[in-house]
Protein backbone atom coordinates (compact mmCIF):
# COMPACT_ATOMS: atom_id res chain seq x y z
CA UNK A 1 0.00 0.00 0.00
CA UNK A 2 1.25 3.50 -1.19
CA UNK A 3 0.80 6.52 0.76
CA UNK A 4 0.82 9.88 -0.37
CA UNK A 5 1.50 8.37 -3.80
CA UNK A 6 -1.33 11.04 -5.97
CA UNK A 7 0.34 13.91 -4.27
CA UNK A 8 2.73 14.13 -6.91
CA UNK A 9 -0.26 14.77 -9.47
CA UNK A 10 -1.39 17.51 -6.89
CA UNK A 11 1.55 19.53 -7.24
CA UNK A 12 2.19 18.80 -11.15
CA UNK A 13 -1.48 20.35 -11.46
CA UNK A 14 -0.35 23.32 -9.43
CA UNK A 15 2.42 23.87 -11.67
CA UNK A 16 1.47 23.16 -14.65
CA UNK A 17 -1.56 25.39 -17.07
CA UNK A 18 -5.06 24.48 -16.30
CA UNK A 19 -7.18 21.87 -17.76
CA UNK A 20 -9.65 24.09 -18.46
CA UNK A 21 -10.92 27.05 -21.20
CA UNK A 22 -10.74 30.21 -19.79
CA UNK A 23 -14.22 31.07 -20.63
CA UNK A 24 -15.71 33.72 -21.41
CA UNK A 25 -12.14 34.89 -22.90
CA UNK A 26 -11.47 31.96 -24.66
CA UNK A 27 -14.34 30.30 -26.33
CA UNK A 28 -14.51 26.56 -27.05
CA UNK A 29 -14.51 25.43 -30.97
CA UNK A 30 -17.34 22.92 -31.84
CA UNK A 31 -17.10 20.10 -33.46
CA UNK A 32 -18.62 20.14 -37.38
CA UNK A 33 -21.14 17.40 -36.23
CA UNK A 34 -22.11 19.23 -32.93
CA UNK A 35 -25.76 19.41 -32.81
CA UNK A 36 -26.61 23.24 -31.71
CA UNK A 37 -29.59 24.09 -32.88
CA UNK A 38 -32.31 23.42 -36.05
CA UNK A 39 -32.14 26.35 -38.73
CA UNK A 40 -34.57 27.02 -41.93
CA UNK A 41 -34.09 28.46 -45.09
CA UNK A 42 -37.73 29.65 -45.08
CA UNK A 43 -37.73 30.51 -48.98
CA UNK A 44 -37.17 26.29 -49.75
CA UNK A 45 -40.14 25.41 -47.54
CA UNK A 46 -42.72 24.27 -48.94
CA UNK A 47 -45.01 23.89 -45.41
CA UNK A 48 -45.84 20.07 -46.22
CA UNK A 49 -45.51 18.97 -42.32
CA UNK A 50 -43.78 16.34 -42.31
CA UNK A 51 -41.14 17.97 -39.47
CA UNK A 52 -44.21 18.56 -37.13
CA UNK A 53 -45.30 14.91 -37.15
CA UNK A 54 -41.76 13.22 -36.41
CA UNK A 55 -40.60 15.86 -33.68
CA UNK A 56 -40.58 13.79 -31.03
CA UNK A 57 -41.37 16.43 -28.45
CA UNK A 58 -43.58 18.56 -30.47
CA UNK A 59 -41.84 21.43 -30.78
CA UNK A 60 -42.78 22.16 -34.38
CA UNK A 61 -45.47 23.94 -36.12
CA UNK A 62 -46.52 24.48 -39.25
CA UNK A 63 -49.22 26.42 -40.66
CA UNK A 64 -49.74 25.63 -44.33
CA UNK A 65 -52.42 27.99 -45.46
CA UNK A 66 -50.69 31.03 -43.38
CA UNK A 67 -47.39 29.82 -44.80
CA UNK A 68 -45.65 29.96 -41.56
CA UNK A 69 -43.27 27.63 -39.34
CA UNK A 70 -42.63 27.63 -35.87
CA UNK A 71 -40.31 26.17 -33.73
CA UNK A 72 -40.35 26.53 -29.68
CA UNK A 73 -36.87 26.44 -28.95
CA UNK A 74 -36.87 25.39 -25.59
CA UNK A 75 -39.40 22.26 -26.63
CA UNK A 76 -36.45 21.31 -29.39
CA UNK A 77 -34.15 18.45 -28.03
CA UNK A 78 -32.05 18.42 -31.12
CA UNK A 79 -31.98 14.86 -32.33
CA UNK A 80 -32.41 16.26 -35.75
CA UNK A 81 -35.16 13.43 -36.77
CA UNK A 82 -36.47 16.63 -38.73
CA UNK A 83 -33.76 17.51 -40.14
CA UNK A 84 -33.30 13.96 -41.59
CA UNK A 85 -37.22 13.85 -42.89
CA UNK A 86 -37.16 17.51 -44.82
CA UNK A 87 -37.99 16.36 -48.59
CA UNK A 88 -36.52 19.80 -49.71
CA UNK A 89 -33.48 19.62 -47.27
CA UNK A 90 -34.50 23.32 -46.17
CA UNK A 91 -34.13 22.42 -42.37
CA UNK A 92 -30.13 22.23 -41.27
CA UNK A 93 -28.83 22.01 -37.95
CA UNK A 94 -26.14 24.34 -36.95
CA UNK A 95 -23.24 23.50 -34.32
CA UNK A 96 -23.97 26.61 -32.75
CA UNK A 97 -26.41 26.79 -29.34
CA UNK A 98 -29.05 29.78 -29.08
CA UNK A 99 -28.46 32.02 -26.60
CA UNK A 100 -29.89 31.34 -22.87
CA UNK A 101 -33.23 32.97 -22.31
CA UNK A 102 -35.54 33.76 -19.23
CA UNK A 103 -38.62 32.93 -20.57
CA UNK A 104 -39.89 30.06 -23.39
CA UNK A 105 -39.44 31.34 -27.02
CA UNK A 106 -40.99 30.99 -29.93
CA UNK A 107 -39.36 31.36 -32.77
CA UNK A 108 -41.72 31.39 -36.25
CA UNK A 109 -40.39 32.06 -40.11
CA UNK A 110 -43.28 33.27 -42.50
CA UNK A 111 -42.88 32.22 -46.47
CA UNK A 112 -45.31 34.19 -47.40
CA UNK B 1 -29.20 -1.71 25.84
CA UNK B 2 -28.92 -0.17 22.66
CA UNK B 3 -32.13 2.17 20.81
CA UNK B 4 -33.35 1.90 17.58
CA UNK B 5 -33.37 4.85 15.11
CA UNK B 6 -34.57 5.51 11.84
CA UNK B 7 -32.26 8.34 9.60
CA UNK B 8 -33.66 9.62 6.28
CA UNK B 9 -31.24 8.79 3.72
CA UNK B 10 -31.85 11.28 0.56
CA UNK B 11 -33.28 12.06 -1.63
CA UNK B 12 -31.47 15.15 -1.71
CA UNK B 13 -27.76 13.78 -0.29
CA UNK B 14 -24.39 14.96 -1.33
CA UNK B 15 -23.43 11.28 -2.58
CA UNK B 16 -26.11 10.80 -4.66
CA UNK B 17 -26.24 12.55 -8.32
CA UNK B 18 -29.92 11.43 -8.84
CA UNK B 19 -32.82 11.28 -5.78
CA UNK B 20 -32.98 8.04 -3.76
CA UNK B 21 -34.57 7.40 -0.59
CA UNK B 22 -33.35 5.00 1.66
CA UNK B 23 -34.85 4.74 5.19
CA UNK B 24 -31.94 3.51 7.22
CA UNK B 25 -33.05 1.35 10.43
CA UNK B 26 -30.15 1.87 13.08
CA UNK B 27 -28.72 0.50 16.19
CA UNK B 28 -25.64 2.16 17.68
CA UNK B 29 -24.34 3.68 14.38
CA UNK B 30 -25.06 0.19 12.69
CA UNK B 31 -27.51 -0.24 10.33
CA UNK B 32 -29.89 -2.81 11.06
CA UNK B 33 -32.02 -2.94 7.79
CA UNK B 34 -32.57 -0.27 5.11
CA UNK B 35 -36.18 0.36 2.98
CA UNK B 36 -35.61 2.24 -0.07
CA UNK B 37 -38.30 4.14 -1.61
CA UNK B 38 -38.07 5.13 -5.26
CA UNK B 39 -40.43 7.38 -7.54
CA UNK B 40 -38.93 10.88 -7.28
CA UNK B 41 -37.47 10.50 -11.28
CA UNK B 42 -40.81 8.51 -12.39
CA UNK B 43 -41.62 9.94 -16.40
CA UNK B 44 -43.85 7.59 -17.66
CA UNK B 45 -41.79 6.88 -20.45
CA UNK B 46 -42.70 3.31 -21.27
CA UNK B 47 -46.28 4.43 -21.42
CA UNK B 48 -44.97 7.12 -24.00
CA UNK B 49 -44.27 4.18 -26.40
CA UNK B 50 -47.96 3.79 -26.99
CA UNK B 51 -48.09 7.06 -28.30
CA UNK B 52 -45.07 7.83 -30.29
CA UNK B 53 -44.31 6.47 -33.68
CA UNK B 54 -42.38 3.40 -33.50
CA UNK B 55 -39.49 4.85 -35.75
CA UNK B 56 -39.22 8.30 -33.65
CA UNK B 57 -39.66 6.46 -29.70
CA UNK B 58 -35.90 5.47 -30.09
CA UNK B 59 -35.13 9.23 -29.69
CA UNK B 60 -37.40 8.94 -26.29
CA UNK B 61 -35.56 5.63 -25.43
CA UNK B 62 -32.46 7.07 -25.09
CA UNK B 63 -33.00 9.52 -22.67
CA UNK B 64 -34.08 7.07 -20.23
CA UNK B 65 -30.46 7.09 -18.53
CA UNK B 66 -27.94 10.10 -19.55
CA UNK B 67 -25.20 7.78 -18.97
CA UNK B 68 -26.09 4.64 -20.81
CA UNK B 69 -28.10 6.92 -22.99
CA UNK B 70 -26.68 5.19 -26.98
CA UNK B 71 -27.35 1.62 -25.42
CA UNK B 72 -30.85 2.55 -24.66
CA UNK B 73 -31.20 3.05 -27.84
CA UNK B 74 -29.28 0.26 -29.36
CA UNK B 75 -31.81 -1.98 -26.91
CA UNK B 76 -35.15 -0.32 -27.99
CA UNK B 77 -33.49 -0.71 -31.66
CA UNK B 78 -32.47 -3.97 -31.57
CA UNK B 79 -35.74 -4.84 -30.52
CA UNK B 80 -37.97 -3.71 -32.87
CA UNK B 81 -35.28 -5.05 -35.75
CA UNK B 82 -35.67 -8.12 -34.21
CA UNK B 83 -40.15 -8.14 -34.86
CA UNK B 84 -39.05 -6.83 -37.87
CA UNK B 85 -36.02 -9.37 -38.78
CA UNK B 86 -34.50 -6.62 -40.51
CA UNK B 87 -30.64 -7.82 -41.73
CA UNK B 88 -28.15 -4.66 -40.11
CA UNK B 89 -24.80 -4.13 -42.05
CA UNK B 90 -21.76 -5.21 -40.70
CA UNK B 91 -20.60 -1.77 -40.38
CA UNK B 92 -23.93 -0.68 -38.71
CA UNK B 93 -22.66 -3.50 -35.85
CA UNK B 94 -19.52 -2.44 -35.15
CA UNK B 95 -20.24 1.24 -35.04
CA UNK B 96 -22.90 0.49 -32.23
CA UNK B 97 -19.76 -1.57 -30.49
CA UNK B 98 -17.33 1.36 -30.88
CA UNK B 99 -19.85 3.85 -29.67
CA UNK B 100 -21.13 1.24 -26.42
CA UNK B 101 -17.55 0.36 -25.47
CA UNK B 102 -17.16 4.23 -25.44
CA UNK B 103 -19.87 4.41 -23.52
CA UNK B 104 -19.23 2.13 -21.34
CA UNK B 105 -15.47 3.73 -20.27
CA UNK B 106 -17.45 7.00 -20.30
CA UNK B 107 -19.57 5.46 -17.27
CA UNK B 108 -16.91 3.67 -15.57
CA UNK B 109 -14.47 7.15 -15.40
CA UNK B 110 -17.73 9.41 -14.11
CA UNK B 111 -18.40 6.61 -11.26
CA UNK B 112 -14.54 6.36 -10.21
CA UNK B 113 -15.11 10.23 -10.00
CA UNK B 114 -18.06 9.92 -7.67
CA UNK B 115 -16.33 7.03 -5.53
CA UNK B 116 -13.51 9.10 -4.97
CA UNK B 117 -15.53 12.37 -4.04
CA UNK B 118 -17.86 10.28 -2.35
CA UNK B 119 -14.74 8.67 0.07
CA UNK B 120 -13.43 12.44 0.28
CA UNK B 121 -10.50 12.29 -2.32
CA UNK B 122 -11.38 15.52 -4.54
CA UNK B 123 -8.53 15.21 -6.75
CA UNK B 124 -8.74 11.93 -7.78
CA UNK B 125 -12.24 12.29 -8.79
CA UNK B 126 -11.36 16.01 -11.01
CA UNK B 127 -8.86 13.69 -12.50
CA UNK B 128 -10.84 10.92 -13.51
CA UNK B 129 -13.62 13.68 -14.86
CA UNK B 130 -10.53 15.07 -16.62
CA UNK B 131 -10.13 11.69 -18.72
CA UNK B 132 -14.14 11.37 -18.82
CA UNK B 133 -13.97 14.58 -20.73
CA UNK B 134 -11.81 12.86 -23.69
CA UNK B 135 -14.05 10.51 -24.40
CA UNK B 136 -17.01 13.14 -24.39
CA UNK B 137 -15.04 14.99 -26.98
CA UNK B 138 -14.84 11.75 -29.03
CA UNK B 139 -18.92 11.44 -28.15
CA UNK B 140 -19.50 15.63 -29.73
CA UNK B 141 -16.95 14.94 -32.86
CA UNK B 142 -18.88 11.68 -34.22
CA UNK B 143 -22.15 11.99 -33.29
CA UNK B 144 -22.97 15.45 -32.34
CA UNK B 145 -23.93 15.18 -28.81
CA UNK B 146 -21.88 14.81 -25.63
CA UNK B 147 -24.32 13.18 -23.53
CA UNK B 148 -27.58 12.20 -25.84
CA UNK B 149 -26.00 11.03 -29.03
CA UNK B 150 -29.30 10.41 -31.46
CA UNK B 151 -27.23 8.01 -33.76
CA UNK B 152 -28.80 5.20 -33.29
CA UNK B 153 -32.19 4.09 -35.57
CA UNK B 154 -34.36 1.24 -36.19
CA UNK B 155 -32.10 -0.56 -39.22
CA UNK B 156 -28.57 0.87 -38.24
CA UNK B 157 -27.01 3.96 -36.94
CA UNK B 158 -27.70 7.50 -38.78
CA UNK B 159 -23.66 8.81 -38.71
CA UNK B 160 -20.38 7.53 -40.03
CA UNK B 161 -17.33 7.25 -38.79
CA UNK B 162 -14.02 8.02 -41.17
CA UNK B 163 -10.49 7.27 -40.96
CA UNK B 164 -9.52 10.46 -39.52
CA UNK B 165 -12.13 9.51 -36.85
CA UNK B 166 -10.96 6.27 -36.19
CA UNK B 167 -7.69 7.25 -35.75
CA UNK B 168 -8.58 10.31 -33.37
CA UNK B 169 -10.04 7.68 -30.97
CA UNK B 170 -7.25 5.36 -30.84
CA UNK B 171 -5.00 8.14 -30.53
CA UNK B 172 -7.48 9.52 -27.39
CA UNK B 173 -7.51 5.80 -25.92
CA UNK B 174 -3.62 5.62 -26.29
CA UNK B 175 -3.74 8.82 -24.04
CA UNK B 176 -6.45 7.59 -21.66
CA UNK B 177 -5.35 4.25 -21.13
CA UNK B 178 -1.88 5.85 -20.23
CA UNK B 179 -2.84 8.40 -17.60
CA UNK B 180 -5.11 6.10 -16.05
CA UNK B 181 -2.24 3.88 -14.84
CA UNK B 182 -1.74 6.47 -11.94
CA UNK B 183 -5.26 6.86 -11.32
CA UNK B 184 -5.67 3.49 -11.06
CA UNK B 185 -2.41 3.33 -9.11
CA UNK B 186 -4.15 5.38 -6.84
CA UNK B 187 -7.44 3.27 -6.33
CA UNK B 188 -5.97 0.07 -6.18
CA UNK B 189 -3.07 0.65 -3.78
CA UNK B 190 -3.14 4.01 -1.58
CA UNK B 191 -3.63 3.37 1.72
CA UNK B 192 -6.95 5.53 2.34
CA UNK B 193 -8.18 4.39 -0.55
CA UNK B 194 -8.00 0.61 0.33
CA UNK B 195 -9.22 1.45 3.82
CA UNK B 196 -12.61 2.73 2.92
CA UNK B 197 -13.35 0.04 0.43
CA UNK B 198 -11.58 -3.34 1.08
CA UNK B 199 -13.68 -5.89 3.50
CA UNK B 200 -16.25 -3.25 3.55
CA UNK B 201 -20.14 -4.50 1.98
CA UNK B 202 -18.90 -8.08 1.30
CA UNK B 203 -21.33 -10.04 -1.47
CA UNK B 204 -20.99 -13.79 -1.83
CA UNK B 205 -21.14 -14.97 -5.03
CA UNK B 206 -24.79 -17.18 -3.63
CA UNK B 207 -25.66 -14.06 -2.47
CA UNK B 208 -24.87 -12.14 -5.35
CA UNK B 209 -26.88 -14.39 -7.49
CA UNK B 210 -30.26 -15.29 -5.58
CA UNK B 211 -30.60 -11.81 -5.07
CA UNK B 212 -30.44 -11.43 -9.01
CA UNK B 213 -27.48 -8.75 -8.92
CA UNK B 214 -25.90 -7.92 -12.36
CA UNK B 215 -23.25 -6.11 -14.22
CA UNK B 216 -19.95 -5.75 -12.36
CA UNK B 217 -21.85 -6.30 -9.00
CA UNK B 218 -22.03 -9.78 -9.80
CA UNK B 219 -18.48 -9.72 -11.53
CA UNK B 220 -17.40 -8.60 -8.57
CA UNK B 221 -18.31 -11.65 -6.55
CA UNK B 222 -16.95 -14.13 -8.77
CA UNK B 223 -19.68 -14.63 -11.08
CA UNK B 224 -18.62 -14.43 -14.88
CA UNK B 225 -21.92 -13.32 -16.23
CA UNK B 226 -21.52 -10.92 -19.23
CA UNK B 227 -23.98 -10.08 -21.90
CA UNK B 228 -21.80 -9.55 -24.66
CA UNK B 229 -20.94 -12.64 -24.67
CA UNK B 230 -24.12 -13.88 -26.20
CA UNK B 231 -22.79 -11.98 -29.33
CA UNK B 232 -24.83 -9.40 -30.41
CA UNK B 233 -23.84 -6.39 -32.14
CA UNK B 234 -21.00 -7.60 -33.69
CA UNK B 235 -19.55 -8.65 -30.04
CA UNK B 236 -19.65 -12.46 -31.33
CA UNK B 237 -16.75 -11.78 -33.58
CA UNK B 238 -14.26 -9.52 -30.76
CA UNK B 239 -12.63 -11.18 -28.32
CA UNK B 240 -14.50 -9.65 -25.13
CA UNK B 241 -12.17 -10.27 -22.03
CA UNK B 242 -14.43 -10.56 -18.93
CA UNK B 243 -13.59 -9.17 -15.89
CA UNK B 244 -14.03 -10.74 -12.28
CA UNK B 245 -12.92 -11.05 -8.66
CA UNK B 246 -13.53 -13.08 -6.16
CA UNK B 247 -13.85 -10.79 -2.41
CA UNK B 248 -16.87 -9.34 -3.71
CA UNK B 249 -16.29 -6.27 -1.30
CA UNK B 250 -16.30 -2.86 -2.17
CA UNK B 251 -12.91 -2.71 -3.63
CA UNK B 252 -13.74 -5.98 -5.94
CA UNK B 253 -16.47 -3.61 -7.44
CA UNK B 254 -13.75 -0.64 -7.65
CA UNK B 255 -11.34 -3.31 -9.57
CA UNK B 256 -13.58 -4.66 -11.62
CA UNK B 257 -14.65 -1.14 -12.66
CA UNK B 258 -11.23 -0.19 -13.54
CA UNK B 259 -10.47 -3.10 -14.87
CA UNK B 260 -13.12 -2.84 -17.72
CA UNK B 261 -12.20 0.25 -18.94
CA UNK B 262 -9.04 -1.03 -19.83
CA UNK B 263 -10.90 -4.51 -21.61
CA UNK B 264 -13.14 -1.85 -23.26
CA UNK B 265 -10.52 0.03 -24.42
CA UNK B 266 -9.25 -3.28 -26.29
CA UNK B 267 -12.83 -4.27 -27.76
CA UNK B 268 -13.02 -0.87 -29.44
CA UNK B 269 -9.15 -1.44 -30.23
CA UNK B 270 -10.46 -4.82 -31.67
CA UNK B 271 -13.61 -2.92 -33.69
CA UNK B 272 -11.65 -0.55 -35.32
CA UNK B 273 -9.18 -2.92 -36.82
CA UNK B 274 -11.86 -5.17 -37.89
CA UNK B 275 -14.63 -2.60 -39.26
CA UNK B 276 -15.89 -3.52 -42.23
CA UNK B 277 -17.05 -0.99 -45.41
CA UNK B 278 -20.26 -0.64 -46.71
CA UNK B 279 -23.80 0.69 -45.75
CA UNK B 280 -24.83 1.88 -42.27
CA UNK B 281 -28.08 1.21 -41.93
CA UNK B 282 -31.07 -0.38 -43.85
CA UNK B 283 -34.09 1.39 -45.39
CA UNK B 284 -37.41 0.31 -43.05
CA UNK B 285 -40.53 -0.55 -44.58
CA UNK B 286 -43.84 -1.30 -42.70
CA UNK B 287 -44.49 -1.51 -39.24
CA UNK B 288 -43.77 -4.02 -36.70
CA UNK B 289 -45.94 -6.90 -35.23
CA UNK B 290 -44.90 -9.39 -33.00
CA UNK B 291 -42.93 -9.36 -29.42
CA UNK B 292 -39.07 -9.43 -28.71
CA UNK B 293 -36.91 -9.91 -25.70
CA UNK B 294 -33.63 -8.34 -25.72
CA UNK B 295 -30.81 -8.64 -23.17
CA UNK B 296 -27.60 -6.72 -23.23
CA UNK B 297 -24.81 -5.76 -21.15
CA UNK B 298 -24.69 -2.08 -19.82
CA UNK B 299 -22.05 -0.76 -17.99
CA UNK B 300 -23.95 -1.18 -14.98
CA UNK B 301 -25.10 -4.80 -15.97
CA UNK B 302 -27.47 -6.62 -18.21
CA UNK B 303 -30.36 -4.38 -19.18
CA UNK B 304 -33.50 -6.29 -20.75
CA UNK B 305 -36.21 -5.28 -22.84
CA UNK B 306 -39.48 -6.01 -24.11
CA UNK B 307 -41.25 -4.56 -27.11
CA UNK B 308 -44.62 -5.94 -28.20
CA UNK B 309 -46.31 -4.65 -31.45
CA UNK B 310 -49.62 -5.14 -32.94
CA UNK B 311 -48.28 -4.28 -36.60
CA UNK B 312 -49.68 -0.24 -36.05
CA UNK B 313 -47.08 2.52 -36.35
CA UNK B 314 -47.52 2.60 -32.17
CA UNK B 315 -46.27 -0.32 -29.88
CA UNK B 316 -48.16 -2.44 -27.52
CA UNK B 317 -45.77 -1.94 -24.76
CA UNK B 318 -42.49 -1.52 -24.01
CA UNK B 319 -40.67 -2.30 -21.02
CA UNK B 320 -37.27 -2.18 -19.45
CA UNK B 321 -35.65 -3.61 -16.68
CA UNK B 322 -32.76 -1.52 -16.11
CA UNK B 323 -29.38 -2.71 -13.95
CA UNK B 324 -29.87 -0.57 -11.07
CA UNK B 325 -33.54 -1.54 -9.94
CA UNK B 326 -31.63 -5.51 -10.24
CA UNK B 327 -28.95 -4.69 -7.94
CA UNK B 328 -31.21 -2.75 -5.67
CA UNK B 329 -31.75 -5.73 -3.19
CA UNK B 330 -28.42 -6.43 -3.44
CA UNK B 331 -27.53 -3.22 -2.37
CA UNK B 332 -30.00 -3.25 0.39
CA UNK B 333 -28.07 -7.28 1.84
CA UNK B 334 -24.79 -5.41 1.58
CA UNK B 335 -26.20 -2.41 4.02
CA UNK B 336 -27.09 -4.49 6.63
CA UNK B 337 -24.43 -4.41 9.70
CA UNK B 338 -22.59 -1.66 8.07
CA UNK B 339 -21.91 1.17 10.30
CA UNK B 340 -23.32 4.98 9.31
CA UNK B 341 -20.28 6.46 7.80
CA UNK B 342 -20.15 3.72 5.53
CA UNK B 343 -23.39 3.50 3.78
CA UNK B 344 -22.44 6.41 1.31
CA UNK B 345 -19.79 4.75 -0.46
CA UNK B 346 -21.72 1.66 -0.20
CA UNK B 347 -24.58 3.02 -2.10
CA UNK B 348 -21.97 4.22 -4.92
CA UNK B 349 -20.78 0.53 -4.83
CA UNK B 350 -23.45 -0.53 -6.81
CA UNK B 351 -23.25 2.42 -9.54
CA UNK B 352 -26.64 3.79 -8.97
CA UNK B 353 -28.53 5.33 -11.68
CA UNK B 354 -32.17 6.32 -10.54
CA UNK B 355 -33.83 7.45 -14.01
CA UNK B 356 -32.97 4.30 -14.89
CA UNK B 357 -34.86 2.49 -12.28
CA UNK B 358 -37.65 4.73 -12.68
CA UNK B 359 -37.93 5.13 -16.42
Amino acid sequence: MSVMYFSKNAIKNLTHKPATLMYPNKKRAFFERTRGHVEIRIADCIFCGICQKRCPSNAIRVERAGKLWQIERMNCIQCGACVDNCPKKCLGMKNDYTAPDMAKKTDAYSGA
Amino acid sequence: MSRRSVIPFGPQHPVLPEPIHLDLVIEDEIVVEAIPSIGYVHRGLEKLAETRDYIDYVYVAERVCGICSFMHGMGYSMAVEDIMKLELPPRAMYLRVIWAELSRIHSHLLWMGLLADAFGFENLFMQCWRQREKILDIFEMTTGGRVIFSVCKVGGVRKDMDEDSLKIILKTLDEVGGELKEIETTFLTDKSVVYRLKGIGVLTADEALSLGAVGPMLRASGVGQDMRLTGYAAYGELDVPVVTSLDGDSFARCEVRMKEIHASIEIIRQAIARIPDGEIAVNVKGTPNGQSFIRLEQPRGEAFYHVRANGSKFLERFRVRTPTFANLPALLKILEGRSLANVPVLILTIDPCISCTER
